[in-house]
């Protein structure tokens, strides 16, 4: 028993991320907005009130035209792994254990129904993957009915963020059990987002199994918290030491470079 | 707070920190306590009514 | 016509004006109230926080009150375990200080929270690495401090302290307050601390994140060494004011100086390991991090070089010198400026911690988010302002607050109406055992 559930301990989920293949269509957005139940409002022009697990960011090599450059970044919940697994900015802050980071897959959880509402969690996210309910959930008539049944809807005043459809790994964990297996094949667990994206620029796995395609596009150097070891590929903020398990690639070093800070002496280094 | 939350193991944070707190909350009470047994027993003694 | 709860030997308003005062402040509480009472019900909305800005306005509130009440719990270490005696003429307003802080730290967290009504799920299912565990409990537990050290002078009151039960609880509570106030001191470093920790343990926030002693943030010794230093200021302004407002002299100069020398000295020390600090963090902390410190206080519309200059200089190193050298801060108005610019200088640095720490952008392709608090959260933030006024009016009208008002405004010729209560007690205080002669409400 022990022995069978090694391989499943050391499961880490992660997504890779390819910004050459991504258009910006939003198509994850919405993805996640339906299969999550997530709320909106009548107004949704302002980011900073609504609630998207993924959000698409437009960036810029802010040069002028014609050598002007822009890419769109998908960003879901990082889930980090933090200097020690288990360390993410977030989960460590947490007064009340209402997030948690899950050993078994990477996953960082948030527990809706012990979330208090202190924000602290918002604070020490640097990418702003967490978001608040600041307003009651309230679906147009009828829409209810397109709920989400294996998702709890989240009450006001507590936060939320992307579980990479938690709620999918199980469902594929309780397959497996049906059918008298342990593990769970690759094409059983795959998050919305992944699914929805027409252009396949997402790409979601065990980046601790080298048989998924995670694994072998990001080469996660696992003596060194995972840094990517393609060439092509990048965290964001690798420097902060949160060790996410998103990973992208780009062919383009402005992209690449975009993703972390750098003084204006390590930039010159670098592009040079 | 209490060994019965779930959540709670016996490890070297909760020893520290929840020693710190059940040490003060004692102190804190039994201090109370102490006043508060201390002054029946002194009223009873017929102290504290010099000025009548 | 309430002359019988008021002390012995010491002259007060006539009540219309102390009712006029409840009055006129109520009205700011029930505003307040009000805001409250609609963030309940309709939510955070109500505030003009956003994603972007998790922590705002009330938790600099939040951070500033602690801070600014630190004063009770640094008087009462020098007073009841370093044993300076002449602060004893002092620590029961350091006290009363205090106990609003903390008390309007506690309520405005209570509004706060998205789910007030989870607000125990922080202390039943504490996680005890997070700092803000650390402080919700050493909070409450320093409040329970707080208010064992307020019940006395309560007690005090001269009608309450006519029953024997209560005369003999408060003397009991009087002799071993000195095990209170050494618990107190305990848990106030620590909360002091982890509100220190709570931005400086953020490694995903490079302006706030500062290197770690032990499981200990730079910022956490910082932010105790702070509220030691700048919240004894704060007792000696709020005392000051209340000398001003009631026209007397309440405590004695060398008390004054005793205390703003003390706190000088803090401060002074505060304001060098805040420099070593700021440099460290400047030229080896954010570097690492990929950013250059002067991104922090520029490309915005208001976090620039001047805060960071007026926090640390102007309302630190400035308050600082005037307070350690003995000619300035016996100058009256000297050392109401300098009380000031140190109380207004920790709060900037709350604000900072708070504030500029979630302002500032971390990913690239982001800018700078600034904020203005909506009415709502202005409202409920003056609300404990209101509430403190008002417990200083009643406390100070009908408690023995300050020791030597009485040898300071000797009353000459006794009101006639009050020329029973003025039969002798020429030496006059003797605290607690003075005998006091029977009063009959003076109605008529």
């Amino acid at each position: 028993m022990k022995e069978a559930n090694k391989h499943s301990e050391m499961q880490k989920f992660g997504m890779v991320i390819d910004l050459d293949k991504c258009t910006g269509c939003g198509a994850c957005m919405v993805a996640c907005m339906a299969e999550n139940n997530v709320p909106f409002q009548e107004d949704e022009t302002d980011p900073l009130l609504s609630v998207k697990w993924m959000r698409v960011y437009k960036m810029t090599n802010g040069k002028p035209y014609p050598e002007t450059d822009i890419c769109y970044l998908p960003r879901p919940c990082q889930h980090c792994e933090g200097q020690h697994e288990g360390h993410s900015p977030c989960v460590s802050v947490c007064p009340a254990t209402a997030t948690d980071y899950d050993m078994a897959t990477g996953i960082v959880s948030q527990i809706y129904t012990r979330c208090f509402g202190c924000r602290y969690c918002m604070a020490a996210c640097p990418y702003h993957v967490r978001l608040f309910n600041w307003y009651d959930p309230i679906w147009p008539p009828g829409m209810e009915k397109m709920l989400n049944p294996d998702i709890s809807v989240r009450m006001r005043g507590i936060v939320e963020k992307c579980s990479f459809c938690f709620h999918r790994y199980q469902l594929a964990k309780d397959q497996a059990y049906v059918e008298g297996r342990r593990e769970i094949e690759e094409h059983e667990y795959q998050t919305a987002c992944t699914q929805a994206c027409p252009a396949d620029a997402i790409v979601f796995g065990d980046l601790n199994n080298p048989s998924h395609l995670v694994h072998q596009l990001a080469q996660p150097d696992l003596k060194h918290h995972g840094k990517p070891k393609n060439p092509k590929a990048f965290r964001l903020l690798e420097r902060l030491g949160t060790n996410p398990k998103i990973y992208y690639m780009s062919s383009k070093k402005w992209v690449r470079l975009a993703g972390d800070n750098y003084t204006r002496e390590e930039l010159n280094k670098k592009r040079t | 707070m209490l060994p019965f939350s779930f959540e709670w193991v016996w490890d070297m944070g909760h020893y520290v920190f929840h020693g710190g707190l059940w040490y003060a909350l004692s102190i804190l009470g039994m201090g109370m306590t102490y006043c508060i047994l201390k002054a029946a027993y002194d009223t009873a003694k017929g102290k504290g009514r010099h000025h009548h | 016509m309430d002359s019988a709860l008021i002390p012995e030997g010491v002259n007060r308003c006539p009540i219309w004006k102390f009712l006029l005062a409840i009055a006129i402040t109520s009205v700011v509480l029930l505003w307040g109230v009000y805001a409250m009472l609609l963030i309940y019900m309709k939510g955070l909305n109500q505030t003009n926080m956003n994603n972007a800005y998790g922590f705002a306005l009330w938790i600099w509130a939040d951070l500033a009150v602690i801070a600014l009440g630190g004063g009770a719990f640094f008087t009462g270490l020098l007073r009841y375990i370093f044993g300076l005696d002449e602060l004893k003429n002092i620590i029961n307003y350091a006290v009363l200080i205090g106990f609003i802080c903390y008390s309007s730290a506690l309520l405005i967290l209570g509004i706060d929270v998205g789910q007030p009504l989870r607000g125990w799920f922080i202390f039943w299912h504490a996680n005890v690495h997070s700092m803000l565990t650390e402080v919700a409990f050493c909070l409450t537990c320093y409040f329970m401090v707080l208010t064992i050290e307020y019940i006395p002078l309560v007690l005090e009151n001269r009608q309450i302290d006519r029953v024997p039960f209560f005369h003999n609880l408060s003397h009991n509570m009087h002799e071993i307050m000195a095990v209170f106030a050494a618990t107190g001191a305990f848990l106030s470093f620590f909360h002091q601390g982890s509100l220190g920790g709570v931005s400086g343990v953020l490694f995903g926030r490079p302006f706030g994140f500062r290197e770690h002693v032990l499981v200990w943030p730079w910022t956490f010794f910082l932010f105790t060494w702070s509220a030691a230093a700048c919240g004894p200021c704060f007792t000696i302004l709020i005392t000051k004011i209340t000398e001003a407002v009631s026209k007397k002299r309440l405590v004695k100069d060398n008390v004054y100086d005793l205390l703003a020398k003390i706190a000088g000295w803090m401060l002074t020390g505060y304001v060098i390991a805040k420099i070593i600090d700021t440099i460290y963090w400047a030229t080896t902390t954010v570097p690492s991090m990929g950013f250059h410190f002067m991104q922090f206080y520029s490309n915005n519309a208001l976090y620039g070089p001047w805060i960071l200059i007026t926090e640390v200089i102007i309302c630190g190193a400035l308050p600082a010198l005037i307070l350690i050298n003995p000619k300035s801060r016996q100058n009256p108005k000297l050392l109401v400026i300098a009380v000031t610019l140190a109380a207004v200088g920790v709060s900037l640095n709350r604000w900072v911690m708070v504030l500029q720490v979630l302002a500032a952008p971390v990913l690239t392709f982001q800018e700078w988010v600034l904020y203005y608090p909506s009415w709502q959260e202005v409202a409920t933030t003056i609300l404990p302002v209101a509430y403190g006024v008002i417990m200083i009016l009643i406390s100070f009208r009908y408690m023995p607050i300050f020791p030597q008002e009485k040898e300071l405004n000797p009353i000459e010729p006794p009101l006639s109406t009050a020329a029973v209560e003025e039969t002798e007690e020429a030496p006059a205080e003797a605290a607690e055992t003075a005998a006091e002669p029977e009063l009959k409400p003076a109605e008529a």
